[in-house]
């Protein structure tokens, strides 16, 4: 049997949580306030999920960089594919804010878009 | 000298001044000026890329940048007028500030009524003075998001980052996922400086240890730094030197708080509270000057910026009735006082008027607690009451009251459960 501890960050309560699991089984959820510390626990242990915000090189604009973000939350683990596709990406002003800029980043199949828009 | 006039002028285009730009508009004042010394709006949002914004103000998770568009769309359609690349120099008075713009040479704005929303500024290490070399390497952790957000300059590739303020957790995962190696958050107090989901996010996540009750004592390198030295601390913080060890890296980064930056107000002749380092205000956000408003981390450093729009959008909604003569005047002024448990709380004061309203008080709590019972008292008399389930000095509470309850004596905040 295993034991994972997670901090809910639903809201500012930061219930500390007990996750014990067989394999990827979950036996039992400790130490949530409520039922939302509950959900976000059992997505904490499957498959966590975080929004990635980055920035890409924009060229032909005043500043050097264009700030992005997933569009949704995309999983952790593919976090290090999704940098290196970003870090490898350069675009060109203008660009309007939500533009998408990566289709599909990494196979997550969610789009990542800029954050900002960038004039010429 | 070139002469502007306006209803209303503001000082910053950041999180404050938007706001309470959109607001003296909505309120009434036809000619609302923004004056910011950046060449474009959204002030420290700008290079705050990371997601968290808007939680509470629009009920969705937004990046700084889109949290700032929004807030520029809307003051575009409603035809406020920004001055930019335009650094303020004086405030004489409520009616009249002098500036200086890289396109216009010296400039003197007559208005209705001014805001201050300069927001604020990092402590240094020259505020913490930490024995050692002075290599480079060393910087704000707000710097470094600048240099690597905005100018696309990398600052190092093995980092300590001294002090668990939220700018410096964000700065740890934004370096960790641009591949250098976070070797540890170092924390003075027994706690967090900054939100749990800041730790979660930015610490746990890339696996970046958190030293509570631990300072760095000496910095070593020539040229550049090249580590530090770290000691766990006692209760009167004083580093334990058996605990001493050392930690290698190339760049030092400092989130260890942040102070108003309130020269201009101090230059119009208004001194700021002690505690909150911002001058104070009332419930208006109106400072001690007539017509002389302030707003956002200029009066008190916030930790979100949906907070700071809150109170911004008062100080444009009472500096644009100023302007127009409408504000009621005060009967009388009543101090609003931290009381147990409570390190500060803003408003500073209330002015008693006919307005009848209900008063938010923000304030900070002088240690964490549990189960507490959050308390306003005017005189003797209980005027609210609230109990939450956990506090935390990162993380700003708040008590509303209503005017129709104070009965003419001071008003004192307290929070029972905590020391
Ligand atoms: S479990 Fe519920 S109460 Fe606890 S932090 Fe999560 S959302 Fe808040």
């Amino acid at each position: 049997m295993t034991r994972k501890n997670i901090i809910c960050t639903v809201c500012p309560m930061g219930c500390n949580i007990t996750v014990k699991a067989d394999g990827s089984e979950i036996i039992s959820i400790e130490g949530n306030e409520c039922k939302r510390g509950e959900i976000y626990a059992r997505d904490e242990f499957t498959c966590p999920t975080r929004t990635l915000t980055s920035s890409v090189l924009v060229t032909n604009a005043k500043e050097p960089l264009l700030p992005v973000r997933t569009e949704k939350p995309v999983p952790k683990a593919k976090f290090g594919e999704c940098m290196e596709i970003i870090k490898a990406t350069t675009v060109h002003a203008p660009i309007k804010i939500h533009q998408v800029i990566i289709h599909d980043l990494a196979g997550t199949g969610v789009n990542l878009i800029a954050t900002c828009s960038r004039d010429v | 000298m070139r002469e502007i006039k306006c209803d209303v002028a503001i000082i910053g285009a950041g999180p404050a001044g938007l706001a309470a730009a959109l607001s003296a508009k909505e309120h009434g004042a036809k000619d609302v000026l923004v004056i910011d010394r950046d060449t474009d709006s959204g002030g420290i949002l700008q290079q705050c890329i990371h997601a968290g914004f808007g939680l509470s103000y629009f009920h969705k998770e937004m990046t700084g940048p889109e949290y700032a568009a929004v807030f520029r769309e809307k003051c575009d359609q409603e035809g406020i007028r920004f001055l930019f690349d335009t650094m303020v120099t004086e405030v004489r008075s409520a009616r009249e500030i002098i500036c200086s713009s890289t396109e216009q040479g010296l400039v003197k704005v007559y208005t209705g009524a001014s805001i201050l929303a300069m927001g604020c500024r990092e402590r240094t290490r020259q505020n913490l003075r930490i024995p050692g070399t002075r290599p480079s390497g060393i910087f704000t952790a707000g710097t470094a998001q600048r240099l690597i957000n905005r100018q696309n300059e990398m600052v190092g590739k093995s980092v300590v980052i001294l002090g668990s303020g939220d700018i410096g957790m964000i700065m740890a995962r934004r370096m960790s996922l641009e591949g250098a190696k976070v070797k540890a958050v170092v924390e003075i107090m027994p706690y967090l400086a900054g939100l749990t989901r800041n730790k979660v996010q930015c610490l746990d996540d890339f696996g970046i240890p958190l030293m509570l009750s631990h300072t760095v004592t000496r910095i070593m390198g020539h040229k550049r730094i090249e580590g530090v030295y770290i000691a766990e601390v006692d209760d009167q913080k004083q580093p334990i030197p058996s605990t001493e060890e050392y930690i290698s890296c190339d760049t030092l980064l400092l989130s260890v708080g942040l102070i108003p930056e309130n020269e201009l107000t101090k230059g119009a002749g208004i001194s700021t509270n002690a505690v909150t380092n911002g001058p104070e205000v009332d419930q208006r956000m109106q400072t001690v000057m007539p017509g002389l408003f302030a707003c956002g981390n200029v009066v008190h450093v916030n930790d979100l910026a949906d907070n700071v729009s809150i109170e911004s959008e008062l100080a444009g909604k009472y500096a644009a009735m100023y302007a127009a003569g409408t504000l009621p005047e005060a009967k009388a002024q009543l101090n609003v006082i931290a009381g147990e448990g409570v390190r500060y709380v803003c408003p500073h004061h209330v002015a008693v008027t006919d307005e009848e309203a209900v008063i938010r008080l923000y304030f900070r709590v002088s240690e964490p607690g549990r189960k507490t019972i959050l308390k306003a008292r005017s005189g003797k008399k209980e005027i609210a009451a609230r109990e939450v389930r956990r506090v935390s000095p990162g993380e700003m509470d708040h008590i509303d009251i209503h005017t129709q309850d104070l009965t003419g004596d001071d008003v004192v905040i307290c929070a029972e459960g905590v020391k």
